[in-house]
């Protein structure tokens, strides 16, 4: 039992040191690298909770994947990622301290003396078959392979619907035109010139935009 | 001492907190995005906490299983939105992205 407490004191403080560090801090890679500590230290935390499957699958997902993504981005946008002056509105400033001080008055004080120590769990020996253990793969897998087999396979068309987005969204007109420059030489004076000439128009009204902001 | 559920949902809630102060204050679509990140953990921090006092299913910890797939989906999709922006206007300030409004 005490060691699951120390281990709770020091992942919950070091989720909390790290998402202060992924709010402030001023680069953006530096911002990536906190959320990297933070979900491994939640990860951490999901172990004091008896879910190991969860803990493996949230350094998978979220360290193995959405920081990568996160720290590629800021690649492919480079120094700019991190803009050295950003300001916040009196409005948005508010709401931030109205949070904080309802978040620091009224839910921490109340929550925290909420509950008494957690049930026990029926731990499993390695030689039982049969016997699901409350966290395990086969625990999390017959919950999410029973109730929850509909919503499991409408996440996977979900994932992909999100892939063929994300790869839409991000390649762009820039994709697009260079497909018809490819395609065009062959003809004459086909969709490609007028293709072109969409392209330069958006782009001139692109610039007068920019020159507005 | 021992930990009780309301450690577990405290944390959350300042998790949850942070985040939303990030996603309010900030004006780097970047670290909004990871501020969005952080309010999904939080969350899934109270669904893990509060299965592990009701160990009768796993139905939290299932929740909490979609709620990660549908972060991963949000996080491509919004930093392919962030690219796009990038391309666009060659910033990552939300501040920057008033076409509609003028």
């Amino acid at each position: 039992m005490t060691e699951e407490v120390v281990l709770f004191w020091a992942c919950a403080s070091l989720a909390l040191l790290s998402a202060i560090a992924t709010v402030a801090s001023r680069s953006a890679i530096r911002a990536a690298v906190a959320l990297l500590a933070h979900i491994i230290s939640l990860a951490g935390l999901y172990l004091t909770l008896a879910a190991e499957m969860l803990a493996v699958v949230q350094l998978l997902v979220y360290a193995g994947a959405v920081v990568v993504l996160f720290v590629f981005v800021i690649m492919l946008i480079g120094p700019s990622a991190s803009p050295p002056r950003e300001s916040a509105s009196v409005v948005s400033r508010t709401l931030a301290a109205l949070l904080v001080a309802s978040t620091g008055v009224v839910l921490v004080p109340v929550l925290w003396r909420v509950g008494a120590a957690a049930p026990e769990i029926v731990r499993c020996a390695p030689s039982e078959v049969g016997c699901t253990q409350f966290g395990s793969i086969e625990g999390l897998a017959t919950g999410l392979f029973g109730p929850a087999l509909v919503p499991f396979e409408l996440s996977s068309a979900l994932l992909l619907v999100a892939i063929v987005g994300a790869i839409a969204v991000a390649r762009g007109r820039h994709g697009a035109s260079e497909k018809k420059g490819a395609e065009s030489p062959g003809s004459p004076d086909g969709g490609a010139g007028r293709g072109a000439s969409h392209a330069t128009g958006h782009g001139a009204a692109g610039h007068a935009g920019g020159g507005h902001g | 001492m021992s930990i009780g559920l309301g450690h577990y949902l405290a944390l959350a809630g300042v998790l949850f907190v942070i985040g939303a102060i990030g996603f309010l204050t900030r004006r780097n679509v970047l670290v909004n995005l990871m501020s969005i990140e952080l309010m999904l953990n939080a969350a899934n921090v109270t669904l893990v906490a509060f299965n592990r006092w009701h160990p009768n299913d796993h139905t939290g910890q299932v929740f909490a299983f979609f709620v990660i797939a549908v972060a991963a989906a949000e996080a491509a999709v919004g930093l392919a939105i962030v690219l796009s922006l990038y391309r666009l206007r060659k910033t990552v300030l939300t501040d920057r992205a008033n076409e509609l409004k003028h």
